[in-house]
């Protein structure tokens, strides 16, 4: 399964700057793995404990990850997921 | 003087040192003031408060700045009124009412938080105070600025009522209506407050600001003999007060001022704006957002930004919530009014409806001492209760139309 993630920009740093990237995961857990293995760091960053930061929201296609099955959401090809910080009192 | 040990994430515990600076960078937490409390304890004594003037500044080593107030010299130490007629009709042993709705200079609890803020600012450097708001904070942050030298940008949404609106415009802000609820105006603040070097109370300020909000929980114990109360109703909007005045009762604990806290803590809401008693009620740790539609305007924050420690101190006390519907909110303004004197604004009817709610479904206890927080004026949301008021028609200046009247009035 091959998604798109929009990276917000203090989590850039581990992206080498850019703001897009593609990953294969078939749920948000293995999303987070497979941000770790291709831009380490990203992990600790976005989860702890097996969970999603309480501050990092996740989008699946504009839909809030939380009010889907967390962790456990399921991704299907071309999905675009968006990782938004909640600094900002919520998603755009 | 400062107490101020520096600013740590309330969710990964990394420390960052005093800065106008709100979220944690490495896991995007919001950052929080800590103290020195040995020091605290060692300076902080009943007799040293009990002999400072009659204002929030009395607690000073609790509140994050290092030199002089540059404002709220007159703000806070308001009334905590006993509420007789309240508790006798809801059979409840002890009601008070923390009374902001005089509070000063802008008839509102925000004038605690401005007081810090602006202080705060000033020790930073800057000359510009802005911020956005439901219309509270927005009076006390243009007439707390314009006192203050500073220049001073308001942000609202822009169906705000009338008399708040007035009650910003007349100390000459900037004010910026935005067309959009509270949660847009924040954004858009939150982007202005990354390109512009403005004070934003609440946004970069607000690790800071937000401690200002402890004065109203060090004046409920120091009021009521120093102690906490049994129960206590708080309005929540974003969930930063309520949260604030469990930090207040707590570290009142831990610097020996008054035994320990067994406080519980309940959090009320609008039926039209209620992700976090929504979320109380359902016992879940997630806050929903919500699009706000309610009167109670001055609460009418979908997203807020602490709504989770908000849930979790009602949680951890034994409190709980409650929300109320337009109409109920009416009814408690007049109640309050009828029974108490005191003309509260919507998110006083909040308070007392809930506090009424929780009593008669047997949350509150109605054996012990209830503390509801009045947090602004009722003289600000007057379109609120205007239709459910009835204005009687004139009468002509002689006895006999009094007497007409009078016997009409029956």
């Amino acid at each position: 399964m091959s998604v798109k993630v929009m990276v917000p920009t203090p989590l850039q740093k581990l992206t080498n700057g850019k703001a897009e990237v593609e990953c294969k995961a078939r749920n948000i857990m293995e999303l987070v793995d497979a941000l770790e293995k291709d831009y380490p760091g990203m992990k600790e960053r976005l989860s702890d404990g097996g969970k999603i930061r309480r501050f990092i929201n996740i989008y699946v296609n504009e839909e809030d990850i939380r009010f889907v099955n967390k962790e456990e959401t399921t991704l299907k090809d071309g999905d675009n997921v968006s990782i938004v910080p909640a600094i900002a009192g919520g998603h755009r | 003087m400062t107490y101020v040990n520096g600013l740590r994430c309330v969710e990964c515990g990394r420390e960052y040192k005093i800065d106008p600076i709100y979220v944690c960078e490495f896991c995007f937490g919001p950052l929080e003031v800590t103290y020195d409390y040995d020091a605290v304890k060692r300076d902080m004594t009943r007799r040293k408060i009990e002999s400072r003037p009659h204002h929030m500044w009395r607690y000073r080593e609790l509140l994050p700045v290092d030199g002089d107030p540059v404002t709220g010299f007159d703000t806070g130490f308001t009334p905590l009124m006993k509420a007789k007629n309240l508790a006798k009709a809801w059979g409840v042993k002890e009601v008070y009412l923390k009374d902001d709705s005089v509070n000063h200079p802008t008839l509102s609890f925000k004038d605690r938080v401005v007081a810090v803020a602006l202080t705060k600012a000033r020790e930073f450097g800057f000359d510009t105070a802005a911020c956005a708001s439901t219309g509270n904070l927005a009076n006390s942050v243009a007439a707390q600025a314009a006192r203050a030298g500073m220049n001073r940008f308001i942000f609202t949404p822009a169906d705000l009522e009338l008399s708040k609106t007035i009650n910003s415009l007349i100390y000459r802000p900037t004010l910026v209506p935005v067309d959009g609820n509270y949660d847009e105006v924040n954004r858009l603040c939150s982007e202005i407050a990354n390109k512009y070097r403005w004070a934003f109370v609440n946004i970069n300020i607000r690790p800071f600001y937000g401690e200002g909000s402890k004065s109203v929980g060090f004046e409920i114990a120091e009021q009521l003999g120093w102690k906490t109360p049994d129960s206590i109703v708080v309005p929540n909007a974003s969930g930063s007060l309520m949260t604030k005045i469990w930090k207040s009762f707590k570290e009142l604990e831990k610097i020996g001022l008054v035994p320990p806290v067994t406080t519980r803590v309940f959090a009320a809401q609008a039926t039209g704006c209620n992700p976090i008693t929504a979320a109380i009620k359902e016992g879940s740790d997630v806050i929903r957002p919500v699009k706000p539609r309610t009167i109670a305007k001055s609460l009418a924050i979908g997203n807020p930004a602490d709504g989770y420690y908000a849930a979790k101190i009602t949680r951890d006390t034994g409190g709980y919530g409650a929300d109320s519907s337009d109409r109920e909110i009416v009814d408690a303004i007049k109640l309050l009014a009828e029974a108490e004197g005191v003309f509260a604004e919507t998110a006083g009817g909040v308070t007392v409806s809930a506090a009424q709610k929780l009593v008669e479904s047997g949350k509150i206890s109605r054996d012990g001492t209830l503390v509801i927080c009045i947090t602004g004026n009722g003289l600000k949301t007057t379109e609120a209760v205007v239709e459910h008021l009835r204005k009687p028609d004139p009468i002509k200046p002689n006895i006999e139309a009094f007497e007409e009247f009078f016997k009409k009035i029956g």
